[in-house]
């Protein structure tokens, strides 16, 4: 078998669990696999950020102090419940990441399967609408496939595409601030209302939060009442 | 994307009028449209220079569609499948891979089907079922040089006569190999070639596997031919998407290419084709124009050249001395029981210790090959209680070009290193030894490489090779003889410094 990532040739480890067939055999060189560093310690209660490392300063109880900025501010308050993600962000993520997204090698998505699911049922379930934070249709021809929708397939449940996105320059480019500023991307184009649902948005990563919460709140707005998300990353 | 197949051409579905239910995937499209070239068209030569020479993805491009299109109608271009239907499965047009496992599929934004890709060129932008390639069928008249050489240096006997075989090959588009040893300086005998090719007219790539080997030849051809553009093209370098009359690349680079150059050089590639690099056989031979000369520089041919060269059925032109002309040190074998079982014991047979003790008394710098990482880590263990100083280098230490500098400023007596070291690292009086030179990382060509090593300086032109063994093999013995015979060569042609 050839690694999916760095495609030398491994034995993957067999056990008996394997012979029954009740766990998929890695795609993975241990090598590679053990490169993800997975979630774990003590997080944010809303945004999942770990709080090993941060500086004190950063943490308010149980919240850090980015979560606390959104919390204080009116318009954004409890707008996204709570985000969770499987791995941090390292250099070996990074460069993954690359070669899946912008170079467009949609196979590496069988990675991430087990771990993503695992790390789903751990905080939500099947009752949840899933809904995969899209692309705007440029953006979309630009690299042939959707990563967030590549990630919710990974669940094999409902996929409920009910957001649409504009065009916009590259985030980056602006501060924080001025993105709260700028108007919402996200547009609802669901065809029946949202009434008393529950919603996880998908998503590669979460760096600020920014991007979730607007869709979450276009969400809000169709009637949905407990919007949170779950990302591949966490930066 | 998809195209429609309209009055004898093909349309991008997103430059078409209306919709059409029959547009594909051009991989799908079995009949391919051909366009008689229209003299009278207002070329862009923009575009028509950007892509000389090339084969790009669309997003390559940087033009508008309806430009690409309009040169594509009048014939100055060509739509090509970027993946070919086989027997079997699937072929990448652009790097030539058909290995299975290469392969993916994914649901495609751009055609609306499952769209299969590969991955072995992905690095370069992905080519998928829907991907057409875009290649220029139009050239411009290209440049002479008037004696572009300017280079004062004198080949030696051996590389002379190698010289005159490559400037002929280039003249008459022949194909030739050119065998020599390390340290006959095989890089200046393409110089009278070049030159002659650059005052034809002709384009000329050297092209090889290895970054390192491009930028270190960039600044020597640099030197040599002051007035001719030249370019270097590897990952991230700044020149990557330029064309120029000299053209350095590594293998991915050259992917971009099609039917450019006259002459094409085929660098640093022992074991070539039979090595573990079938892309750049595919690339260089995709580079090419079809009337052009192929030049293959190599210390250790495959085998199966080699016998084809003694039966006279390849072309092959020898340097078998140095430039420095004393004759090349030959190892020697010497067995060394079970080296595995005692490095266990945490020991090392007695002749590799005598041997190391010998090095550091007499002060003599010395490599020691071991076979693998996991063998390296326990040897360096064991000789760090010898010497403290005696370090371990491996291909992926993030530590690798500071302790081969050390090893080059006296810091570091001995190095034990798993992997041939860049060619650059030649430090001048060293020995080298080989632990468990049975293995089978052992090639004859990388055995040859390792002995070539040592004795690189006309002032120390000869030291100790030593292969402990546990078991000769085949690919030791060849090794040898090839050295060997090398020697002879030199002696018999009179190449060799005579005492
Ligand atoms: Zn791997
Ligand atoms: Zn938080
Ligand atoms: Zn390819
Ligand atoms: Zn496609």
């Amino acid at each position: 078998m050839n690694c999916l990532i760095c495609h030398t040739p491994y034995n993957p480890m067999m056990s008996w669990r394997h012979l029954l067939t009740i766990e998929k055999v890695d795609c993975l060189c241990s090598k590679c696999r053990h490169a993800f560093m997975r979630m774990n310690g003590e997080i944010c209660d809303i945004c999942g950020r770990p709080f090993a490392g941060l500086e004190p300063s950063h943490r308010q109880g149980r919240l850090c102090a980015d979560c606390v900025r959104w919390q204080e501010d009116d318009e954004w308050k409890d707008v996204l419940t709570k985000n969770r993600s499987v791995y941090m962000y390292n250099e070996w993520m990074k460069e993954v990441v690359a070669l899946w997204k912008f170079r467009g090698d949609y196979a590496i998505v069988q990675a991430f399967q087990e771990e993503f699911c695992r790390e789903f049922y751990r905080h939500f379930d099947h009752t949840f609408l899933i809904v995969p934070i899209p692309l705007s249709a440029e953006r979309l021809y630009e690299r042939g496939f959707n990563q967030a929708k590549a990630l919710a397939e990974l669940l094999a449940l409902p996929i409920h595409d009910i957001l649409t996105r504009h065009h916009l320059e590259k985030q980056s480019k602006k501060s924080r601030r001025e993105r709260l500023r700028t108007e919402n991307v996200f547009q609802f184009s669901g065809k029946t209302s949202l009434q008393g649902k529950r919603i996880v948005l998908i998503d590669d990563i979460y760096t600020t939060g920014t991007t979730l919460r607007h869709a979450a709140k276009v969400l809000r707005q169709a009637g949905a009442t407990d919007i949170s998300s779950f990302t591949l990353i966490r930066s | 994307m998809r195209f429609i197949v309209s009055e004898g051409r093909l349309i991008p579905e997103v430059l078409a009028k209306a919709n059409d239910p029959a547009a594909k995937p051009i991989s799908h499209i079995d009949s391919m449209p051909s366009i008689p070239m229209h003299p009278e068209f207002p070329y862009s030569p923009e575009l028509l220079s950007f892509l000389e020479g090339k084969q790009l993805l669309l997003e390559e491009l940087p033009f508008p569609l309806d430009l690409i299109q309009a040169h594509y109608e009048h014939g100055y271009l060509s739509y090509e499948k970027g993946m070919m239907k086989t027997k079997h499965g699937w072929r990448c047009m652009r790097c030539g891979n058909e290995e299975h496992h290469f392969f993916a599929s994914f649901p495609c934004a751009r055609c609306q089907t499952v769209c299969t890709y590969c991955r072995k060129c992905i690095m370069m932008g992905r080519v998928s079922t829907c991907t057409p390639l875009v290649v220029s069928r139009f050239s411009f008249p290209q440049d002479r040089y008037l004696s572009p050489l300017s280079w004062n240096g004198t080949l030696s006997q051996g590389q002379q006569r190698a010289a005159d075989a490559v400037e002929d090959a280039v003249v008459h588009n022949g194909e030739l190999l050119v065998w020599a040893v390390c340290g006959a300086g095989k890089t200046e005998v393409l110089f009278p070639g070049i030159a002659r090719a650059l005052e034809m007219g002709k384009r000329v790539c050297i092209a090889t596997p290895r970054t390192d080997v491009v930028r270190e030849l960039f600044p020597r051809l640099q030197q040599a031919f002051p007035s001719v553009p030249l370019i270097a093209l590897y990952g991230g370098s700044d020149d990557r998407g330029k064309f120029a009359p000299l053209v350095l690349s590594t293998t991915h680079q050259l992917l971009r290419f099609s039917r450019a150059f006259d002459v094409m050089v085929i660098d640093e590639v022992d074991a070539f084709p039979y090595s573990v690099e079938p892309m750049l056989e595919y690339a260089a031979a995709k580079a090419r124009k079809e009337a052009s000369s192929l030049i293959y520089l190599t210390a250790t041919p495959h085998p199966a050249w080699q016998k084809e060269i003694k039966r006279g059925k390849r072309k092959a032109v020898t340097i078998p001395a140095r430039y420095h002309g004393f004759p090349l040190p030959v190892p020697s074998f010497e067995w060394c029981s079970n080296w595995r079982r005692q490095l266990k014991h945490r020991r090392l047979p007695r002749n590799v210790l005598a041997w190391v003790q010998s090095r550091i008394k007499t002060a003599k710098q010395a490599f020691l090959f071991v076979p693998h990482i996991d063998v390296l880590e326990q040897v360096v263990c064991i000789l760090k209680q010898l010497d403290q100083r005696i370090e371990g280098v491996h291909a992926e230490d993030p530590q690798r070009a500071e302790k081969v500098q050390a090893f080059r400023d006296g810091r570091i007596p001995l190095l034990v290193t798993t992997t041939i070291l860049e060619r650059g690292v030649t430090v001048p009086n060293i020995d080298v030894a080989v632990l468990g030179a049975e293995d089978d990382i052992f090639t004859e060509s990388a055995l040859v490489q390792i002995a070539g090593r040592v004795g690189r300086s006309a002032q120390y032109p000869s030291g100790d090779i030593r292969f402990f063994h546990y078991g000769k093999t085949r690919q030791m013995i060849a090794a040898k003889r090839q050295m060997e015979r090398m020697n002879k060569e030199a002696a018999e042609r009179g190449l060799l410094k005579t005492q």
